[in-house]
């Protein structure tokens, strides 16, 4: 075909196993943390403060990516930070997943008065600037990893919510659903048994964007320091401390930027690389 | 030399099968000639060929379109497009969809006068409603007003006729313009078209599947059979000894 | 007229969502660990001092009555005093509002700009390599959110290409004539381009991050719609009249498909606002949502809800314009 289009997307394989690859290697340092970074993320050299990455003169080998004002190892608080960033990714992905879906396939699937105080709770919800939000959120509550996930569940639960009502209401319009139900089963029965199977596609792509945005958010909230405390390393308190001396070290914040550009990057394209494989199953 | 002669034409999808096979026809100055065939025999492509608007996933592959003794195929697209949007006209099929929803009507028939043709806006502005009074359109100056989604398919139709004529094209080609009406209105509408030709001596490709439409107003006809001319005769032969299921 | 009483009901589902958001961020708030008047006093300060500062600012009574205070006051017009800001929240918040406007609907328009050609070029030169690079570039700037392209922004134009500024509102050493805090519209009315320059430089950058997930979505959305109206008779019809593809697509295909476009946007603009917030704090931009986390880190209670009440004005605000704007486009809708 003389489709040029068609030519780029014959490459989707890639774009579903280079970032998993990506994300797969970050779960591994995140893991192994202490064995992979050459250096403690946490000693401070001030004899060592403010040195390039290695490619630069004046460099310390040693010292891979460089160091901070500080004199802390850039390239091993990137790895150690990794830690945080997943487990933010996946704990609050899970129970934003949970708490929306759940919900969500309530509301489409009894309808009624569930779905009416459901949907009005979704658009006062909604009403709310979800930055300004997830910000006031971290100050109420006392800064930490479970605020941060905390913070997120509350904030984002309404996108599961409205993707799978929709996706409840439209599956439970369906004929296999209603001979379900004249074979006997329960109101509940059916919705776990019938449509949450052909609903889980959908949960599995939305909960894949999920984990790249609470990486997001997290990143985010450590910027604005409000993340958890401060002598942990993570991307976002990094890339903080590097815009203020950018101009003397810019390497502080280049390169925690490069990895959660790539991380967030990687957890979009796998969520649309399995939006695609999944969609000509679904309909 | 007819007006329109198409020689050797084959179109088929890209990367795919064909859609017509070595099409030969021809259409004289003044003449009404029919083209025939199942829904799907490849009749509208034909149209589309000449007038350019074939879909973008099928192509043309050999052979020529002449009008007038220029063969477009040959001419550079902006070249071809003004020709075309000088000379001919389409009467569409669908008086639902082929009017812009959003655009009163005296426009969409005098814009094309205006601006492809050059015309004053007053001269456009008159030929419009000479035009809709000739295809008895009663108060015309309230319609040239109106929005389409404010009249029936019936008067739509109309107007769509009433605007491929105002250019005074030399060729019209009408794709199955009587198949989306009630049988009622198809009389009246092909009386009009056929009176419109008459006045003017427009050059008309008629494209159908009804061979009873053909009867009453064309003079030749071609029958097209999965992409390929298989009859080509007067109409008056082919009733008396037609050859083809 | 039908009209008439949509807006009236739109009005009061608005009015009901507003109250929704005031409760639950006065209620929310003040579960808040960390008492804001012990923040803002010297160490050393006496239990007296915070007791007194405490009553001051009302927050020992309980709480649905500070509510109802505070409730009154609104009605009134006045949104209480902020803490570490010592001045009425509402002129504060006023004060700042015009910065974040201007800097939002630049980058309206930016994208509005980027993704419109992007969607005009992608449908002329459809099924075509140029399209399938506009497609992966959509692709790429929606999996970003705009705090990261903020980043990337400042790295490449703040150190690499030093071209635009990277920080504030406006350089700080400039004496600024102004009467109102809209910058940008009066620098230009009172014909001072020297400084419409600077101001412009400062705004570049960040309105350009924010710009890109909407430039995307408008580019993504106003293609899909453009290429599905270049498919209908009316379109056709008008190529067969002579008009070359570039001009059927402005002038047929592109009025029709805005329609459907301009609903989403309505809502993702509202989203862009909300990103003012961080991009502010990254610019260093002097607007409402910079003084919105300072007010949070701070716990500026009536500064909070000031400032949370008024984004939910604008975005539900912004919400009813573009059910008006769509209902009033749609001439089916209009005569209909």
């Amino acid at each position: 075909m003389a489709d040029g289009r068609a030519q780029i997307r014959r490459s989707a394989g890639l774009r579903l196993w280079l970032p998993a690859a990506w994300l797969l290697t970050l779960l591994v340092v995140a893991i192994f943390a202490p064995w992979v970074a050459p250096k403690d993320p946490l000693a401070q050299d001030l004899f060592s403060g403010g040195l390039p990455p290695f490619w630069v003169h004046g460099a310390d080998r040693s010292f891979l990516l460089g160091t901070d004002s500080l004199g802390r190892d850039v390239l091993s608080r990137i790895i150690f930070g990794t830690r945080i960033a997943l487990s933010v990714a996946l704990i609050s992905g899970v129970l934003t997943c949970a708490v929306g879906a759940s919900l969500g396939l309530l509301a489409g699937f009894y309808r009624g008065w569930v779905d009416t105080v459901v949907s009005r709770f979704i658009d006062i919800w909604m009403a709310f600037p979800p930055v300004l939000f997830s910000i006031l959120l971290i100050a109420v509550l006392r800064p930490g990893l479970f605020s941060i996930i905390l913070a997120i569940v509350v904030i984002d639960w309404t996108r599961f919510a409205r993707v799978i009502r929709a996706e409840a209401m439209t599956q439970g319009a369906m004929d296999y659903v209603a001979s379900a139900r004249v074979s006997g089963r329960g109101k509940f029965g059916t919705m776990v048994r019938e449509i949450l199977p052909n609903v889980l596609p959908i949960i599995v792509v939305l909960l894949t964007l999920e984990m790249g945005i609470a990486v997001i958010v997290e990143a985010i909230l450590s910027f604005v320091n409000l993340s958890i405390s401060t002598d942990d390393p993570t991307w976002g308190g990094m890339i903080s401390e590097g815009r203020t001396s950018i101009h003397q070290a810019w390497w502080v914040l280049v390169f925690p930027l490069i990895t959660l550009f790539l991380t967030v990057l990687s957890f979009s394209q796998l969520g649309e690389g399995l939006k695609d494989r999944f969609d000509p199953v679904l309909r | 030399m007819n007006y329109l002669s198409i020689r050797n034409l084959s179109v088929r999808i890209k990367g795919g099968g064909p859609l017509l096979r070595d099409v030969s026809l021809e259409v004289a100055a003044g003449e009404v000639r029919g083209l025939v065939g199942e829904s799907g025999a490849g009749k509208s492509m034909i149209g589309k060929a000449i007038l350019g608007i074939l879909p973008k996933a099928v192509e043309i592959t050999s052979g020529e379109i002449r009008l007038d003794g220029t063969d477009l195929l040959t001419l550079p697209p902006a070249a071809r497009r003004i020709k075309v949007g000088a000379t001919c006209a389409l009467i569409p099929q669908d008086p639902l969809t082929a009017l812009n929803p959003s655009r009163r009507i005296g426009p969409q028939i005098t814009d094309r006068l205006v601006d492809i043709l050059g015309w004053a806006r007053s001269k456009a502005d008159a030929r419009a409603m000479a035009l809709l009074a000739e295809v008895q359109i009663t108060d015309p100056a309230r319609v040239l007003r109106q929005y389409p989604h404010e009249l029936s398919g019936g008067m739509r139709q109309r107007i769509l006729i009433a605007s491929a004529f105002a250019a005074e094209p030399k060729l019209i080609v009408a794709d199955e313009p009587t198949t989306a009406l009630d049988v009622t209105v198809q009389k009246q509408i092909l009386k009009l078209i056929a009176g419109l030709q008459a006045r003017r001596g427009t050059a008309l490709l008629f494209v159908t599947h009804d061979l009873g439409v053909v009867s009453k107003v064309c003079q030749s006809l071609s029958v097209l059979y999965s992409g390929k001319v298989v009859e080509d005769t007067t109409v008056a032969d082919f009733f008396r000894a037609p050859t083809h299921p | 007229m039908a009209l008439l009483r949509t807006l009236l009901l739109r009005l009061m589902t608005t009015a009901i969502t507003l109250l929704g958001v005031a409760v639950i961020v006065f209620f929310v708030i003040r579960v808040v660990p960390g008492n804001p008047i012990a923040m803002m006093l010297p160490p050393g300060a006496t239990a007296e001092d915070i007791a007194r500062l405490t009553a001051l600012y009302g927050l020992d009574k309980p709480i649905p009555q500070q509510f109802l205070i505070w409730g009154l006051g609104v009605l009134h017009g006045d949104f209480g005093t902020s803490i570490t800001l010592r001045r009425p929240v509402l002129d504060l918040v006023l004060g700042r509002l015009p910065a974040t406007l201007e800097l939002s609907v630049m980058a309206l328009v930016f994208a509005i700009l980027i993704g419109g050609t992007a969607a005009l070029t992608g449908t002329r030169l459809r099924a075509t390599r140029v399209e399938g690079a506009i497609d992966i570039a959509h692709g790429m700037a929606l999996s970003v959110p705009d705090f990261l392209w903020g980043l990337l922004l400042i790295v490449v134009f703040g150190v690499v290409f030093p071209v635009f500024q990277i920080s504030g509102r406006v350089t700080p050493s400039l004496q600024l004539p102004f009467i109102t805090n809209f910058y940008l519209v009066e620098s230009i009315l009172r014909l001072r381009f020297d400084l419409t320059k600077d101001l412009l430089s400062h705004m570049f950058l960040p309105s350009v991050a924010l710009a890109i997930p909407l430039a995307a979505i408008i580019g993504q959305l106003l293609k899909q719609c453009l290429k599905e109206t270049m498919h209908l008779d009316y379109v056709t019809l008008a190529r067969t009249q002579g008009y070359s593809e570039a001009r059927v697509i402005w002038r047929q295909a592109l009025p029709n498909a805005i329609l459907p476009t301009l609903t989403l946007v309505g809502v993702q603009f509202t989203f862009l606002i909300g990103g003012t917030v961080i991009i502010e704090r990254l610019f260093s931009y002097e607007g409402l949502g910079n003084m919105a986390i300072d007010a949070v880190i701070n716990r500026d209670l009536p500064l909070i809800q000031g400032i949370v009440i008024l984004f939910a004005v604008i975005f539900t605000g912004v919400n009813l314009l573009v059910d008006l704007t769509y209902a009033a486009l749609n001439p089916r809708l209009r005569h209909g």
